[in-house]
């Protein structure tokens, strides 16, 4: 059977953010040098050797742009999905089992939420040694607060239908309440959020990176190239825009094409994601 | 044509459908329906939901709801055709000429303002009449509307008023701009009973009063035989049958109305009570939260094989009675037995075999399916869980229950969003069925239903008491369906059982003052039922 066809906005979304992860997969084989190489002078113009120029110190800034994306893009999938795998499953359970774990965990994610996540993120990271394991943690962690109050509020929405009472009535546990009742149902609104979360994992990677308690030299992703290169901007260097650009689009287009899926999976159960 | 108010002719009404998977197409929501309404007429559209009633009275206003466009035809209110013109023009008409009374007044009114604010709004957007003159007719309406303290009734907000008061405030502000039609979406069906029949004659009287068109839409012909002088049966989006309300009513002339007209034909020969009960439920007190007790008192019992029907109007606590029996409230007070042993007051103490001979079926089938589970799930899981039932052997048993349930097992690979409304209820059925239950709880399971199914649904649940031998709590708000299928009822109002016994003896004169008006206004197929009615009322309270 035929799809019903793609809106033009999550097309363009789907293309940009298409051809940012091919990128980023396959750096290796499409970069022209070495991430760490140089190759030429300090900020030389875009020319038909280095098609954006090279950087600050003379690596070529496209082959930087790349395995920055694939940095980019790698963490913040592995924080998004660590985020996931612990606010969706803690949510869930604090809404399904309710009483004093939903108060204990709600009031502790209360706490949590107070702190902005980028302080206590500086706050933490300056104190750890910055690895790219701790950098995932701790930006999943702190970001599964977010998905937490998410999930649960999705779950107390569908543990109050009666399917999920005519179940409890039945006398099945918990597990078959949360992964047969609640998690089919969740998945739509979870899944159009999963791309919001993202996008806010690029954002906040790439501002560590530029605030220098992100990923460390020599490797580097968008945020670090932004700082890397921000100095050549008073002199007219235009190395530092590439990746700000990079940024935005990555944001831009993941979230059209989060847009999207939100819209279709809401409007096939009669207006509302559950 | 100048002294129609409303004329519409070859009216077509389209949509575009987007299955989750497949190709977009385009459904005919009315097909050819012509009408015309004259001064202080009333017509009445009638037919089950999806028939393309509210669509055509919306159409009357030149709207159409999302994603509907009108296709063909020609609307003329007031001898101008409203469908050409532009938005412009129908602002200038909507809530002048024309206006609009919701079945849902709760979700009509804006809970930010007071009622006055609100149902002067129209009036004063049209500059029909300056604020003081407004607000003193709509002070007149509400008078005219038998609403509380007129006077003062528009100061307050619409969540301080009932919601039978909040559906006649809203037909003051349809009627405050004086317009020359109005369009009633069916303005009592969310209203209790004795709620109803206020609110009907306040409309009626409004109606004759102003000399105002209306079209009235609802699916109960009984109701709409009260207010109306013309009747149009419609269904798939045609017409069946159009024409005067006593003929309508008294002499049908088409298949489909007479099985209108006839509805609640069953038959049901009431049973003698057997010597133990299956489930007694004995001095009952229950509360949410602990202060405001939600039932008091409660004693009653069902027979093997036998219906109970507990009948009152919303938050008279026959709900609560079913959370009670189900362990989901542990009541404050009381014992209940079931088959001979006492049950525990919780759910998470009860055994497995409790659980599985006390099956409940919800009101609202669609909600108490898993959306995301095939019917094969949905009715084999109980058949797993309770009897370990696995592979072919599960197959073959959710198959004879799909045969139990008259639906065949064709459908046994459907998502519930594939099944008509009827069927999802009669899913809902095989899966209590498939855990060999004793009592089936039915939660006002024919209320969400069009008559004609719901008269389905009841046929198949007697039979299967028959078969099964398995009783049920019937919780409902009609009394109709109580008269078609009870052995025993119980009246309950405010958490209390007011009356209480067999059938016969119940439905049986002399009457405690509240079954009286709960039997008194339970609107009966011939006209004039509403007179008589408020007349009967007048005289009791005049005897009182």
């Amino acid at each position: 059977m035929k799809r019903p066809r793609i809106p033009p906005s999550a097309l363009v979304g789907l293309i940009i953010t298409g051809v940012y992860f091919l990128a980023a997969i396959f750096a290796g084989w499409i970069a022209p040098y070495g991430f760490a190489d140089v190759v030429g002078d300090v900020w030389a113009p875009s020319s038909a050797q280095f098609l954006l120029g090279t950087d600050s110190i003379g690596r070529d800034l496209l082959s930087r742009m790349i395995y920055g994306g694939q940095t980019t893009i790698a963490i913040a999938t592995a924080a998004t999905v660590l985020s996931f795998a612990t606010g969706s499953i803690l949510g869930f359970l604090a809404a399904v089992v309710g009483g004093w774990v939903d108060q204990l965990l709600s009031r502790f994610v209360d706490l949590m939420m107070s702190i902005p996540i980028l302080i206590f993120a500086l706050v933490i990271l300056s104190v750890m040694p910055v690895t790219i394991v701790t950098l995932i943690i701790v930006m999943g962690l702190l970001d599964s607060t977010r998905v937490f109050r998410l999930a649960r509020g999705v779950a107390v929405d569908i543990t109050v239908m009666d399917y999920v009472e005519a179940a409890r009535l039945r006398g099945e546990g918990r597990l078959w309440i949360i992964f047969r009742e609640v998690l089919p149902n969740a998945l739509s609104p979870l899944v159009s959020e999963m791309g919001m979360r993202f996008i806010f994992q690029v954002l906040l990677l790439s501002t560590l990176s530029f605030l220098g308690l992100g990923v460390q030299p020599p490797l580097s992703d968008w945020g670090g190239i932004v700082k890397e290169n921000k100095d050549g901007i008073v002199y007219g260097v235009t190395a530092a825009l590439y990746p700000a650009i990079a940024i935005a689009t990555l944001a831009i287009s993941v979230n059209l094409v989060a847009d999207w899926v939100l819209t279709r999976t809401t409007s096939l159960k009669g207006g509302r994601g559950g | 044509m100048a002294d129609h108010i409303l004329d519409i002719r070859n009216l077509k009404i389209e949509a575009t459908v987007h299955p989750p998977d497949g190709d977009s197409f385009d459904v005919t929501i009315v097909d050819g329906i012509s009408l015309t309404l004259g001064k202080g007429r009333v017509l009445g559209l009638i037919g089950e939901s999806g028939a393309g009633k509210s669509t055509i009275g919306l159409s009357a206003m030149g709207y159409g709801r999302g994603g509907v466009r009108i296709t063909g035809g020609e609307v003329f209110l007031n001898g101008r055709d409203i469908l050409k013109g532009g938005v412009k023009r129908l602002r200038r008409l909507r809530g002048r000429e024309v206006s609009y009374v919701a079945q849902s007044a709760a979700a009509a009114f804006n809970p930010a303002h007071r009622l006055m604010d609100q149902v002067v709004e129209a009036t004063l957007r049209h500059g029909v009449a300056d604020r003081r003159e407004a607000e003193q007719r709509a002070i007149g309406f509400f008078r005219k509307l038998g609403l509380p303290d007129p006077e003062n009734f528009g100061r307050r907000f619409p969540h301080q008023v009932s919601g039978g008061q909040l559906q006649r405030a809203m037909t003051a502000m349809a009627l405050c701009s004086e317009p020359d039609l109005i369009v009633f979406d069916e303005p009592t069906t969310a209203l209790d009973v004795t709620t109803q029949i206020d609110v009907l004659a306040a409309i009626k009287d409004a109606i004759a009063d102003t000399g105002v068109a209306a079209l009235y839409i609802t699916h109960d012909l009984a109701v709409v035989a009260q207010v109306s002088d013309e009747i149009m049966v419609l269904r798939h989006g045609k017409m069946v049958e159009h024409g005067e309300t006593r003929q309508i009513i008294e002499a049908p002339r088409e298949d489909y109305t007479k099985a209108l007209v006839s509805v609640r034909s069953i038959e049901h020969e009431e049973k003698a009570p057997s010597t133990r009960p299956i489930l007694a439920v004995e001095r009952v007190t229950a509360a949410y939260g602990g202060t405001v007790k939600v039932l008091q008192d409660v004693s009653v019992e069902i027979h093997p094989g036998q219906t109970l029907a507990v009948v009152g109007e919303s938050g008279s606590g026959k709900s609560t009675l079913a959370r009670v029996v189900t362990g989901l409230l542990p009541p404050m007070e009381g014992k209940i037995t079931f088959d001979g042993r006492s049950l525990t007051p919780k759910l998470k103490d009860r055994s497995k075999d409790d659980l599985r001979e006390l099956q409940m079926i919800y009101q609202m089938a669609d909600v108490a399916m898993n959306p995301r589970q095939t019917v094969r799930t949905i009715i084999g899981r109980p058949l797993e869980f309770y009897f370990g039932m696995r592979g072919a052997e599960r197959e073959k048993r959710v198959k004879e229950l799909l045969d139990e349930i008259e639906m065949g097992t064709g459908f046994i690979d459907r998502y519930p969003a594939e099944l008509s409304g009827g069927q999802k209820q009669r899913v809902c059925i095989a899966r209590a069925l498939a855990a060999k239950p004793k009592l089936i709880i039915c939660d006002e399971v024919t209320s969400a239903l069009d008559p004609l199914v719901a008269e389905g649904i009841l046929k198949l649940l007697l039979r299967l008491q028959k078969e099964e031998q398995v009783a049920y709590l019937f919780i409902t708000h009609d009394l109709a369906t109580v008269k078609a299928i009870a052995d025993s009822i119980a009246v309950m109002y405010r958490g209390n059982v007011v009356r209480y016994g067999p059938k016969s003896k119940v439905l049986t004169p002399p009457f405690d003052d509240y079954t009286d008006l709960l039997l008194s206004s339970v609107p009966e197929m011939h006209v004039g039922w509403l007179e008589q009615a408020i007349r009967h009322r007048r005289m009791e309270s005049a005897g009182n």
